[in-house]
């Protein structure tokens, strides 16, 4: 079966792969790409752990057709940090210790940078409404939710 | 012959590919059919993407609602004029589920998912079908649920209802296990459009109660001319049962569901709670 070529910007860089005709793009970016930050959890769109940004939107990775994303911009985890400046979301949870085992966080990040991106000053309700379709098994989720807030709350001061 | 996939630049492209090979599947969203391609029960044929602006327009401000079949349900959240719906679409998945499933997808999500259907239905929605080049035919929403069961044939390219006059005529709620997500114990919406503060030609619809959203007759009935109060509540749920066929799944037994059913209607109709 003849490859399907597709390009995109990933995380600012301009990127090309040959996919599969229906490949998913979470397949495109961690076969192709050598993109690991998001994960492959239930293929059906439940657990979120495959979240990236596409056009600054949230979207799961699993469930999106790569060629789809034919000219769009396709943000991952990896692309947070500027240079070895991580952002203030990932600093967020490191304080908070908001990571467990980890798997969720990349997805996690992702949601909570979506977030944070159109609501600078979320409520509690706001963050727990972000992080719904992500599912984490280790922290119980609050740890998750103050670094959330911590990070607007850093956000702010920093803009202040 | 692996999956392929097309590109269809207008509607009546997508219609006649569509009608010409039954192992064409459209793909709008992704949210079904994707998860059909990982999970290895789509492994051939061919998957059909829609380009054609139309396809994701909505008409919002008049009486009469138009929503593109390809309108996701993050477009119907960020539409003032469709505030009514809001509770409703916001209880579909997580933020990244929004930005991707789509109305006309919801019209094909097998019980216990496909809560905006049921709001649809309590609208008195038309589903817009067409078929190969001609246009577009207008079916009720209940006949189309009814008729997918037996395999629709056609591209779905609107919804379309008439907006309730008053904002507080509509209401919805979703009964989950888990907040604020999780898939529906039931769904319930109400539409109780009111003359001289008597209900009139109220509509009444359930989620994950039947193989497919049901109108709640029994309740439509009961409700008819009458004042939204105790008395008229009471018979409300003295009927709810009427029509439906609940399913056991891992989410809750049809014994749990039919139990609570009444219970959940009450407080939707008094608006506690909801």
């Amino acid at each position: 079966m003849a490859k399907t070529p597709v390009q995109f910007r990933l995380n600012g860089s301009e990127r090309a792969a040959f996919t599969d005709a229906a490949e998913n793009l979470l397949t495109t970016l961690r076969r192709s790409l050598n993109e690991f930050a998001p994960k492959y959890g239930c293929g059906q769109g439940t657990c979120g752990v495959c979240t990236v940004l596409i056009d600054g939107e949230p979207q799961l990775a699993c469930l999106t057709l790569a060629v789809a994303c034919e000219g769009r911009h396709v943000e991952t985890a990896s692309g947070m940090a500027e240079g070895p400046n991580l952002h203030a979301l990932q600093v967020a949870f490191m304080d908070n210790f908001a990571a467990q085992c980890g798997f969720c966080t990349p997805g996690m990040l992702m949601a909570a940078r979506a977030l944070l991106d159109r609501n600078p000053s979320p409520s509690r309700q706001d963050v727990i409404e972000a992080i719904a379709g992500n599912i984490c098994r280790c922290t119980g989720y609050e740890p998750i939710i103050r670094a959330i807030l911590a990070a607007a709350g850093a956000h702010g001061q920093q803009r202040a | 012959m692996p999956l392929d996939v097309r590109v269809a630049t207008s509607m009546a492209e997508a219609a006649s590919l569509l009608a010409s090979d039954q192992r064409t599947k459209l793909l709008s969203g992704g949210t079904l059919v994707m998860r059909d391609v990982n999970e290895g029960r789509l492994l051939d044929g061919t998957l059909l993407r829609i380009t054609d602006p139309a396809f994701r327009q909505m008409n919002t401000s008049g009486a009469r609602i138009e929503l593109g079949a390809g309108v996701t349900l993050a477009m119907v959240l960020n539409n003032r004029d469709l505030a009514y719906l809001h509770a409703a679409a916001r209880a579909v998945g997580g933020p990244a589920i929004r930005q991707m499933a789509t109305i006309g997808g919801n019209l094909f999500a097998e019980t216990p998912y496909g809560d905006f259907a049921v709001v649809l239905l309590a609208l008195d929605a038309q589903v817009m079908v067409q078929s190969g080049y001609s246009s577009a035919r207008a079916i009720a929403l209940e006949d189309f649920l009814n008729a997918r069961e037996r395999g629709v044939s056609g591209l779905v390219t609107s919804v379309q209802f008439a907006r309730p006059q008053h904002a507080a005529d509509f209401r919805f709620c979703k009964v989950s296990r888990v907040k604020p997500k999780g898939l529906s114990v039931m769904s319930i919406a109400a539409h109780l459009p009111n003359a001289g503060g008597r209900i009139s030609q109220a509509r009444i619809a359930y989620g994950a109660m039947a193989p497919t959203p049901v109108r709640a007759r029994g309740v439509e009935r009961a409700l008819e001319g009458k004042t939204l109060d105790a008395t008229s509540i009471q018979a409300a749920k003295a009927a709810a049962l009427e029509g439906t066929r609940p399913a056991t799944d891992a989410i809750a037994t049809d014994w749990y569901r039919r139990e609570v059913l009444p219970v959940h209607l009450g407080r939707l109709l008094t608006a506690e709670g909801h």
